[in-house]
């Protein structure tokens, strides 16, 4: 079986519905967006115009979305907003891929006792308000990037280890998993080999659902002011920032926040279907 | 069902303990001590306020006396807020963010399962779908991006409402209770929606529907029951989400509450504050999913065999 062959009914999927197609297109164009980032813009996304501030948005020297209360153009840190929050949940989204897959994996496989002692350890965390340890976290060490990937990554591996665990089950009395066993190949090298390639169906279309997730628990730190700090930004700093001006300039709110809203619905709806697709069982 | 509610307060227990040691010793392995920033003391003074906040034991002595606390209602003294204990502090805010999470709450159950019944019962008409669009809508918009939006539509531009808590009046609460309540809200909606479905395709309700009884009666005497379930396991999450949302609501209406103190406590650094603050969050969740979980064996009894 070919890693590949697991994304082939999703590949279909996306062909047969518009509304998904669009989502995704919109998703592409976000994320090549969120790749030149502030290089996009002729202007520069740190440096202040003190007789420039709060700028209305003007078609002028592509200032489309006006000047924040340091003059500093929005445009250009909305596209550094991007890029930043988009970055920070792939990489978080990673760490929990990383995290859920071998652990889930193993529980499905190993099964017995293993597995119900792993899956109620998974119980158990899960009614934790993991942001607040998250919290705790910021303010006993240093706020950096690094921690904030591990923080997230951490928060959100569980419901891939559930959903990895499941499928796992399932594949492991199958016949390539016998054969496998059968020529000798060791318990790690199946799950490996074996296993790992025919979840990818399932991992892909929940990468689509725990990004979003990512992204709403960084841009929370932000706008608490414990994430990113200046003169970086992200998406969450950037709405924080709007709020503080909302009343002299509310394209600074607005902007930053339809944004953010636009890019974490879009990825809801593609991976909501897509969830339909891999696991019909979930339907809702 | 006592031996079931045996096991699972058994499993609350080490859950607790578990969550109070980590978020200890993450504030312990914080670098540089409490009075790091303050002015270079004697070294006789320096060790007498090392003695007065326990400093000076060894780390199991003070979780212990930490722990010891805690049993007694005692978060110990706040860094930052002097003569302040962490106790008062959060004993002062709590009632306000009890109530504001309880009407949130009571709104979210009210509002999500009337959308989600009626979304059901019109399966797939034009209502159906309104319904399940806003409620994607609602999922996908953070509380602190619709927060701050309704601020600047209902108080600043419109003027209908108060913008913040200072203001008085019953009507200061509707926009907090309701920014906090909407991502609960569509999550309810949808759940109920799917339960809702499932429910009324299954054969005791084919049974009621030969019988004659009319699409109103079957819901309200057979179908909302089970239908409500899966809604009851939703409830250790959506609780969580209150708390956390509260956070964002207090800090954008600028309510005096738990969530306010916790922020604060967070820039400044207080040590002692947001670790109790955690612990209280964690132990609410705990207690309450415990609930739902006997509430759960009690209204279920297939639970219960587990």
């Amino acid at each position: 079986m070919s890693a590949f062959s697991a994304l082939r009914p999703i590949g279909r999927y996306i062909r047969a519905s518009r509304m998904v197609a669009v989502c995704l297109l919109l998703l592409l164009l976000v994320a090549l967006i969120a790749l030149a980032g502030p290089l996009l813009s002729p202007n520069d996304y740190i440096a202040t115009d003190f007789n420039n501030r709060f700028a209305a948005p003007t078609l002028q020297d592509m200032r489309f979305f006006g000047t924040d209360d340091l003059g500093r153009d929005l445009f250009s840190r909305t596209l550094l907003g991007v890029q930043v929050t988009l970055f920070v949940a792939v990489i978080a989204s990673v760490v929990s891929l990383g995290i859920g897959v071998a652990y889930g994996a193993t529980a499905g496989f190993i099964g017995g006792k293993v597995d119900a002692l792993m899956m109620r350890a998974v119980d158990a965390l899960y009614a934790l308000p993991f942001v607040f340890l998250v919290i705790l976290l910021m303010v006993a060490f240093e706020r950096n990037f690094l921690l904030i990937f591990v923080a997230i990554g951490a928060i959100n591996w569980l419901d891939m280890a559930r959903i990895v665990r499941g499928q796992t089950m399932n594949l492991k009395h199958r016949e390539f998993v016998d054969a496998a066993r059968l020529i000798g190949v060791s318990t790690p090298g199946i799950i490996l080999r074996h296993i790992t390639p025919n979840l990818l169906g399932v991992v892909v279309v929940y990468m689509t659902l725990t990004i979003p997730q990512a992204i709403l628990v960084e841009s929370f730190l932000s706008f608490l002011g414990l994430g990113v700090q200046e003169p970086q930004t992200s998406l969450g700093a950037l709405v924080n920032n709007g709020i503080s001006n909302m009343e002299t300039a509310p394209w600074l709110l607005v902007i930053p926040a339809s944004v953010l809203a636009f890019i974490l619905f879009c990825f809801n709806f593609l991976g909501d279907a897509l969830r339909d697709v891999v696991d019909p069982k979930h339907k809702t | 069902m006592l031996r079931y509610a045996y096991l699972r307060i058994l499993g609350a227990i080490p859950t607790l303990l578990l969550v109070i040691a980590i978020a200890f010793l993450m504030v312990h392995a914080a670098p540089g001590g409490p009075f790091d920033a303050a002015r270079v003391l004697p070294p006789a003074i320096e060790k007498n306020v090392q003695a007065a906040y326990h400093l000076d034991d060894s780390l199991p002595q003070q979780f212990l006396g930490y722990l010891q606390g805690l049993a007694h209602g005692d978060f110990g003294p706040s860094y930052r807020y002097r003569d302040y204990t962490v106790a008062e502090l959060i004993g002062g805010a709590l009632p306000l963010s009890m109530r504001l999470g309880a009407l949130a709450m009571l709104l979210a159950i009210a509002a999500g399962v009337s959308a989600g019944v009626i979304a059901a019962l019109r399966k797939n008409t034009l209502l159906d779908r309104l319904v399940s669009g806003v409620a994607m809508i609602g999922i996908s918009i953070p509380i602190f991006v619709v927060a701050p939006l309704m601020v600047l539509v209902f108080a600043v531009f419109l003027d209908w409402l108060p913008a913040s808590w200072a203001s008085g009046g019953a009507s200061r609460l509707l926009m907090p209770v309701v920014a906090l309540a909407l991502p609960q809200i569509a999550y309810i909606a949808r759940l109920t929606r799917a339960s809702m479905i499932n429910v009324m395709s299954s054969d005791f309700v084919r049974t009621a529907r030969a019988q004659g009884l009319s699409t109103a009666s079957i819901v309200r005497y057979h179908a909302i029951k089970p239908a409500m379930l899966p809604l009851l396991s939703y409830m250790g999450p959506a609780i969580a989400g209150i708390l956390t949302g509260s956070v964002v609501v207090e800090e954008v209406f600028g309510i005096p509450g738990v969530g306010q103190f916790f922020i604060r406590g967070a820039l400044n650094r207080d040590y002692t504050l947001v670790l109790g603050i955690t612990i209280l969050y964690a132990a609410l969740v705990i207690l309450l999913n415990l609930a739902v979980d006997l509430l759960y064996g009690v209204l279920d009894p297939r639970m219960r065999d587990r």
